[in-house]
């Protein structure tokens, strides 16, 4: 009779009754536009790594030992990169000695000491701010403080401590997560049986967060290695023949050469540049998984 | 009598018989128990959280060796009083006391009080039970270590604390496990052991068998009678019986709105031995609370 | 008075100083992050304020040529603009791919993908996020121009170093912060939201498009802002494949130059400390991390205001 028994009646609550052709178009092609979209992102990632190895699997596989064994060369065939190679993995380690106790002590006293006061949001401010300082202002600050002012030169010691200083806010703010992750209930179990602030805190709180803080520093120093931009502006050389013996020698990096060979004409050099990119891919796949699998073996489920 | 009320006076009269059931279940000894030491003095005591007015005018005492029972509905300050027993209200920023609160003749409060020294001292049971993610060993080994005691065997220790908390039994053969996977009761317990292992000189807990089945609850106040042997104990506890079953003195509070403003403040209405409160109390509203009328 | 047995003394016995030593190293910690912006604003600030005293401010701030060492006398030509109408290309261009396909995925994530699919996704987000952007240039050289703008936009129309290459780069680099930021605040809507919206006989379409991003709008913007601050920051990709040649131009298929691809090759090319154009390294560096500042701050101001309608 009326309008709404209309609508009620069994054959109007049929699905899709109510939406019009137009409406049921609308919706597939916006379901449609959205896996496209979506879809963008990985197949460009599937393009990229294609690229790479398409271009650089067979030289990387031709003489895998020359290659990872030799120093750089005029010559794109005979070109290596253990200079860079052992350079990357020396920085990683100092970089990982400087910026790891230091951004977990930063963290712990913002979440566990620091007084809710003005001091402490400027110091959390601060951080978050320096997390998005792009890679090559670190460059400037460590061309400037560490290698001319304080005269480091261009060594391995200036290049770690500026890659630290650049992966500080990242280790701080995971660190953060990892130690907020902590129920309060642990804290308060441990004041209840007199212990002190710092006793909890290293006994109970730390260790339980450690592995979250372990997880993002890994993956602060994953980021860390494929940087190039700080380390070219401080200086690090590229052709270099030799593996630092000493914090004051000068060091080589894997993106530094990557970055020189890509800018080279010779399409040999482009194919050493995409070997050099495969390596370094793999050596971020497994710091990647190191720290995946610390998450999802050690992290603690409350 | 119209039909409702008759429902509700059989509803009281079953009530009382399971008060006064718990009341005999109760060892002979206790009832004619003598007034005994004081560890607690508490005079007066309001405590505010920032500007709000969360328990005023409590005066009391606790006496060793006894189960001081704190009884009311939810959010009358009972927590809030037993947290200022061991200073944990410390903790809550804009937390404040005032009054006095004398433990053992000493000002809990005083200039030179160390909490970390109350807290060793004054042990914690929380209502949910929450032991370290570590092995029950070392939750139990926790508090001595970090106290600076220097057992001549820490093994005996852990032991001596673990049977004293009647969970020893049920975890002797996998210390070394980690305390999270054992059962809500079990791990109640253990934390009970944590809180002996520092031979504290009084115990509180803060509803500790809410969150537990009844068997484990059983259990636990099973163990509270043995523990008052050695300890003071102070229970907060929204469970009626379970104050007449264990307690020797039984505070009831209430709470009150403020004028003005919504917020209810707690106040202290009724202390006495636990037989007096539940077969005579002499305050309308403990009479009214501990015959279910409300609360 | 009865005399307190000792052991149930309660007043302080240990000074306890090793503690305190302790919290003071861990708020020298914290305190080091303070010193490190101080750092950088301090050198970026001397060697500007060299720089602007052998090279005109005002020709700084106006010029419409970058081309040091070239020009009258011994200085260069010092013009900003060119590198800021390079940068502004690359972050506008990375921004016109990264939003698109960010919020698309975001959207896809948060409304339409059952867990599994999630489970496949959200890695490969990271892994993108995760290239080096070295990596990036190389691709960006090596299949963007060559495959993709060249074959469709024609070899003589598109240069080998050209800003479209870089904008693209960086917009896949960006697409990750983009996605998981607008992801995240869009699972943040509560679900009451769309379960209302659905009740009333809404589509999936409509409810994501009518309910839940605006109500995430304040995430969304935070997060182009951000990825647009990381645009503008970013140097390897576009000193790869953006080119170097700093010029004031609004085609996409030319070569460009952005603040960062500057730095970069001049430190490349061997500079003498001292020199105006090392100093200018410095200035532009200024420049570039006042611009990235006023951006962050702006994010985290819309993350803040807005953070409290759904607390």
């Amino acid at each position: 009779m009326t309008a709404a028994t209309d609508v009620l009646a069994p054959s109007t609550l049929r699905r899709g009754a109510s939406r019009t052709g137009a409406k049921i178009a609308l919706d597939m092609a916006f379901s449609v536009v959205l896996f496209v979209g979506t879809i963008v992102g990985v197949i460009a990632l599937a393009t990229l790594i294609w690229t790479i190895l398409d271009n650089g699997w067979a030289r990387l596989i031709a003489d895998p030992a020359v290659f990872l064994t030799s120093y750089v060369s005029r010559f794109p065939a005979r070109a290596g990169i253990k200079a860079a190679l052992v350079g990357s993995a020396y920085l990683m380690v100092l970089t990982a000695l400087f910026c790891f106790p230091i951004g977990v002590g930063a963290a712990v006293y913002l979440e566990e000491f620091a007084p809710r006061n003005r001091v402490t949001n400027f110091v959390e401010a601060n951080v978050a701010n320096l997390a998005g300082v792009p890679s090559v202002v670190y460059g400037l600050l460590g061309l400037g403080i560490f290698v001319r002012f304080l005269q480091m030169g261009p060594s391995l010691l200036a290049g770690a401590l500026t890659l630290a200083v650049m992966s500080l806010p990242v280790i701080i703010v995971a660190a953060r997560e990892a130690i907020r992750a902590v129920p309060q209930s642990i804290r308060l179990g441990a004041y209840a049986l007199g212990a002190t602030k710092w006793q909890t805190v290293r006994r109970q709180v730390l260790p339980a967060a450690m592995p979250g803080t372990l997880t993002g520093t890994i993956l602060a120093l994953s980021r860390a290695i494929g940087e190039t931009a700080p380390l070219l502006v401080i200086g690090l050389p590229i052709v270099i023949f030799s593996i630092p013996n000493d914090l004051r020698d000068p060091v080589s990096a894997l993106p530094l050469l990557i970055f020189d060979w890509t800018s080279r004409p010779q399409p040999a050099f482009a194919e050493a540049a995409a070997a050099a990119s495969v390596v370094l891919l793999a050596l971020l796949l497994a710091m990647n998984a190191v720290a995946i699998f610390l998450r999802n073996r050690y992290t603690i489920r409350w | 009598m119209p039909e409702g009320r008759t429902h509700v006076k059989e509803d009281e009269e079953r009530h009382e018989t399971r008060i006064a059931d718990a009341l005999k279940a109760r060892p002979v000894e206790d009832r004619a128990a003598v007034a005994a030491e004081t560890v607690f003095r508490l005079d007066d005591v309001h405590v505010y959280y920032s500007r709000f007015l969360a328990l005023r005018g409590v005066t009391l005492d606790v006496g060793k060796n006894e189960i001081t029972a704190f009884i009311g509905p939810s959010g009358c300050g009972k927590s809030t009083l037993i947290r200022c027993l061991n200073r944990m209200n410390d903790l809550i920023p804009g937390a404040r006391v005032e009054g006095k609160v004398e433990y053992h003749d000493q000002d809990l409060y005083g200039d030179g009080v160390d909490p970390v020294e109350v807290r060793r001292r004054i042990g914690m049971v929380f209502q949910k039970p929450n032991p370290f993610p570590k092995s029950i060993y070392e939750n139990v080994a926790f508090g001595p270590r970090v106290i600076g005691m220097k057992p001549s065997s820490m093994d005996d220790l852990v032991e001596q604390s673990l049977r004293a908390a009647a969970v020893w039994d049920e975890v002797k053969d996998k210390l070394k496990q980690n305390a999270l996977a054992l059962s809500g009761g079990q791990q109640q317990r253990l934390c009970i052991a944590r809180a002996i292992a520092v031979s504290p000189d009084v115990i509180l807990m803060d509803e500790p068998c809410s969150a537990l089945d009844p068997v484990s609850t059983a259990r636990i106040e099973d163990l509270m009678d043995e523990l008052k042997r050695e300890y003071t104990i102070v229970i907060v506890t929204h469970n009626m019986q379970q104050a007449a079953r264990v307690s020797d003195r039984t505070a009831f509070f209430t709470a009150e709105a403020a004028e003005g403003t919504g917020d209810r403040t707690g106040l202290l209405v009724e202390y006495d031995r636990t037989d007096a409160i539940f077969t005579h109390p002499s305050d309308k509203r403990t009479e009214d609370y501990i015959t279910g009328r409300f609360g | 008075m009865v005399a307190t047995p000792p052991d149930l003394s309660i007043t302080r016995r240990k000074a306890r100083t090793g503690e305190r030593l302790i919290v003071n190293a861990l708020f020298a910690c914290a305190v080091l992050s303070i010193a490190v912006t101080v750092g950088i604003i301090a050198v970026l600030l001397v060697d500007t304020v060299e720089f602007f005293r052998e090279s005109s401010i005002v020709k700084f701030l106006t010029g419409t040529v970058w081309a040091p060492g070239q020009g009258a006398g011994v200085d260069g030509l010092y013009g900003v603009w060119p590198l800021i109408n390079g940068t502004l290309m690359i972050g506008v261009g990375a921004i016109l791919v990264g939003l698109p396909l960010g919020v698309l995925t975001a959207i896809y994530l948060s409304e339409y993908a059952s867990s599994r699919v999630r489970g496949v996704l959200k890695p490969t987000l990271e892994i993108l996020a995760g290239i080096p952007t070295v990596v990036v240039g190389f691709f960006a050289l090596q299949f963007i121009t060559p495959s993709l703008l060249r074959p469709i936009f024609g070899t003589d129309r598109v240069f080998i170093f050209n800003a479209a290459a870089g904008s693209i780069a960086v917009g896949l680099m960006i697409l990750p912060i983009i996605a998981s930021i607008s992801e995240d605040a869009m699972r943040a809507v509560p679900s009451s939201l769309r379960e209302a919206a659905f009740g009333l006989g809404s589509t999936r379409r409509q409810v994501s498009l009518r309910v839940v991003v605006p109500a995430a709008l304040s995430g969304i913007s935070a997060s182009v802002i951000l990825g647009f601050s990381r645009a503008v920051g970013e140097t390897m990709a576009v000193t790869i494949a953006a080119g170097n040649s700093p010029k004031m131009t609004l085609n996409f298929f030319e070569s460009i130059q952005t603040l960062t691809a500057s730095i970069a090759q001049t430190v490349n090319g061997e500079v003498a400390a001292g020199t105006v154009r090392y100093n200018a390294l410095f200035a532009l560096g200024m420049t570039l991390f006042l611009m990235t500042l006023a951006m962050n701050l702006i994010s985290a101001r819309i993350v803040r205001r807005y953070r409290q309608v759904y607390a």
